[in-house]
């Protein structure tokens, strides 16, 4: 059993190398390597998962670095929650690696997408699989790594070259933070271990003030890579890298990552009322903050981008309020329809060429798999009762209510009834209808593209089953984790009822305003706010005017201080030496007499001194 | 015997000295360079032999030793005319400023 746990990150990191070696000679057998050796790690995963079913933690670790007393160790570790995370990390990338091998079928660097796949999945199953802060740091900064390559894939394209650089500094500011609290961390607890930093928090070693700065910091890491406000401008713009890299970013990996970490670090977390309630804030505010956004979108993947945004801070919001399980579980749902939205909106651009949605309409007749699958995706995610998000979503306001914090729960609420809102626009403008503006003849995907989004679509539908408030089945996994004081608390009865009524109500909304069309469109009722909510609250300008001019204008003037000033100083220096070795080089004219001068009147001088001194001029 | 007071050679070999001196760092000819140049040592010879009348401890040593430079000027004008000669016969020109070969 434990040989195989190593081998999960390292078939990818074989395709990655296999790919880049051999790429070329493979050309379209690429896609089947990369899925393969995925499909490999997806296997070993599961079986992982299944032994860790009612099994013990498992941690190997090896030293690697000895200084002093302290030493340094790397290795895996395999408890409930990463055993649950390896499964949704290979399994996603499995599909979609399968997916790309259809959508990326007229790509000239075809290998090398599907080598970077290999690299990025291998570096979100290490961190997945780190035992401790430091390796899970080296993991985090490859995964930024691969999302930078893959983000900027089409890097021929200005936009992905911005959006990858930005990508890689908004998270890098991030994990800045995630940097220092690491260090502060060891610098208290002597280890980068997890389970050692649990130990000393539980037995009292670190004081309050430092367990709040430093799961603060943490937290400031997890906001970077997680897309949280204020750190979230780069997810929606990384959406110019190929779709089925935005399924794997930022539905399952990366983005989950941030709440990966946070979760992994819990009970750090849990020791610090503060910390929580930030935690709590931030993805409660970060919720309904990028669900008002995604109702003005007009780009089909920055709606879901937004929507993504949106739903990582409920995560954020259910781990704030102290529901573990909640946030889990949330990510697992949500990892198989965001996933499944996405892919099937890659789907959806492969046929009609387009990303504005105004352009589309009337798909449905004309895909009849993609429709039906983008339908359950947004069911789900809508919290439509007995689908996947709908469980999720319930344990999530359930724990937030129950944590005490009511602001924050009507705030869900309302980012619910937002979240079925946009979604259902979002289908009813492209699917429903009358085509809008589309010429060539719509073709549905090839089955390569559409059996992933099949496999999606039933885990999205039932994928809520595996914690429902009858079957708790997730909950009393995680809680195998000893480290861990998970919370049971009453799911009151009329939680999924409010649920469930905004949910309707926001698919309602929808349709009359733009099925029915008997409400006007909010873009007409109200052009000023959705004129703010299509430029994203001006979010990138104020960045823009802030720290882009400011540090522009900072730069502006010690470049003119190091102009005139510094090299000043400097020039003058030169120049004065240069000036007298000018002088001294027109003595130097080759004739004698010029010398014998010059020493004649320097013997004056020297005499001239000497007579000074010795006093015989007085 | 009227005594001439030793300032008055001493202020003689001074300005011949000076003259000396200045014909051999501003004239161009080579051959007024080199006068000049016996004009300086001659005025070395009128100390010596002022010193050796009028100085502190007179004596015959002075003398003797201005005979001495007197030889050994004959034989630096010797010397530096050969110089000169060889000069004139590879730059067909005896000017001074001419001659600056020696900052290459």
């Amino acid at each position: 059993m434990n040989p195989l746990i190593w081998i999960i990150p390292v078939l990818p990191l074989l395709s990655f190398v296999l790919l880049l070696l051999f790429g070329r000679r493979l050309k379209e057998a690429s896609a089947h390597v990369g899925a393969l050796l995925t499909l490999g790690s997806l296997v070993l995963s599961i079986v992982v998962l299944l032994n860790q079913w009612g099994g013990e933690p498992v941690k190997e670790t090896l030293s690697w670095l000895t200084f002093g007393e302290t030493t340094l160790s790397a290795g895996y570790l395999v408890n409930p929650l990463n055993a649950l995370m390896l499964v949704i990390v290979s399994l996603v990338s499995f599909l979609v690696q399968v997916y790309s091998g259809g959508y990326m079928h007229d790509d000239d660097r075809f290998p090398i997408f599907f080598a970077y796949l290999g690299l990025f999945t291998f570096a979100m199953l290490g961190l997945v699989l780190s035992p401790n802060l430091l390796q899970l740091y080296v993991f985090w900064e490859l995964v930024g790594v691969g999302s930078f390559l893959l983000i900027g894939y089409y890097f021929y394209k200005r936009e992905a070259r911005s959006a990858a650089k930005k990508a890689f500094i908004m998270t890098r500011i991030g994990d800045v933070g995630l940097f220092i609290g690491m260090i502060l961390l060891f610098w208290q607890v002597g280890s980068f271990e997890f389970d050692e930093i649990f130990a000393a928090v539980e037995a009292g070693e670190i004081s309050e003030g430092w367990i709040t700065l430093t799961a603060i910091l943490i937290f400031v890491g997890a906001i970077g890579k997680s897309g949280q406000f204020p750190l979230h401008t780069w997810l929606p713009d990384a959406m110019e890298g190929p779709t089925p890299v935005s399924a794997l970013i930022h539905a399952a990996t990366m983005v989950a990552a941030g709440v990966y970490l946070v979760a992994a670090m819990f009970p750090l977390f849990q020791a610090s009322e503060a910390a929580l309630t930030t935690v709590a804030v931030v993805g409660g505010f970060t919720a309904i903050f990028a669900a008002t956004i995604g109702l003005a979108q007009a780009d089909i993947k920055r709606v879901l981008a937004y929507s993504t945004v949106s739903q990582l801070g409920y995560m954020m919001l259910a781990l704030g309020s102290s529901g573990y399980v909640a946030g889990v579980f949330h990510l697992t749902t949500h990892a198989f329809f965001k996933a499944l939205l996405f892919l099937a909106a890659g789907s959806v651009i492969h046929a009609v060429h387009t990303q504005n949605i105004h352009e589309m309409g009337g798909l449905w007749k004309k895909m009849k798999w993609t429709a039906p699958l983008f339908l359950i995706g947004a069911m789900a995610i809508s919290g439509v009762p007995g689908l996947s998000g709908f469980f999720s979503k319930d344990e999530i306001l359930a724990a937030t209510y129950a944590d005490g914090r009511f602001g924050l729960f009507w705030i869900a609420v309302i980012a619910a009834f937002l979240t079925a809102f946009y979604m259902f626009r979002l289908f009813f403008l492209v699917f429903t209808g009358e085509s809008r503006g589309i010429q060539e003849k719509v073709k549905e995907s090839p089955v390569s593209m559409t059996f992933p989004m099949i496999v999606l679509g039933i885990l999205a539908l039932i994928g809520g089953l595996i914690n429902t408030p009858f079957a708790t089945y997730l909950s009393d996994f995680l809680a195998q984790n000893e480290a861990l004081e998970i919370h049971h608390h009453e799911t009151r009865w009329w939680i999924p009822v409010v649920a469930t009524g905004v949910s309707l109500l926001g698919i309602l909304m929808a349709w009359l305003v733009y099925v029915k069309k008997k409400v006007t469109r909010f873009s007409e009722s109200a052009p000023d706010l959705h004129y703010i909510l299509l430029n994203k609250y001006f979010i990138d300008e104020t960045y823009d005017y802030s720290f882009v001019k400011g540090t522009r204008a900072l730069s502006y003037f010690w470049y003119y201080i190091d102009r005139f000033v510094v090299e000043g100083l400097v020039g003058l220096v030169t120049g004065i030496v240069g000036w007298f070795s000018k002088i001294g080089s027109r003595f130097q004219n080759g004739q004698v007499q010029l010398y014998s001068s010059v020493a004649f009147a320097g013997m004056a001088i020297l005499l001239l001194v000497v007579a000074w001194i010795g006093g015989y001029l007085t | 015997m009227s005594s001439v007071p030793l300032s008055v050679y001493l202020v003689l070999a001074l300005i011949l000295f000076c003259i000396g001196l200045f014909g051999a760092l501003t004239k161009r000819n080579a051959v007024i360079v080199l006068i000049s140049i016996e004009l300086m040592l001659n005025a070395v010879n009128i100390n010596l032999v002022a010193f050796a009348k009028y100085g502190i401890n007179p004596g015959i040593t002075g003398q003797i030793f201005s005979l001495f430079t007197i030889t050994v000027a004959a034989a630096e004008a010797a010397v530096g005319l050969a110089i000169l000669i060889a000069l004139y016969r590879n730059r067909k020109t005896v000017n001074v400023d001419e001659m600056d070969i020696m900052k290459h």
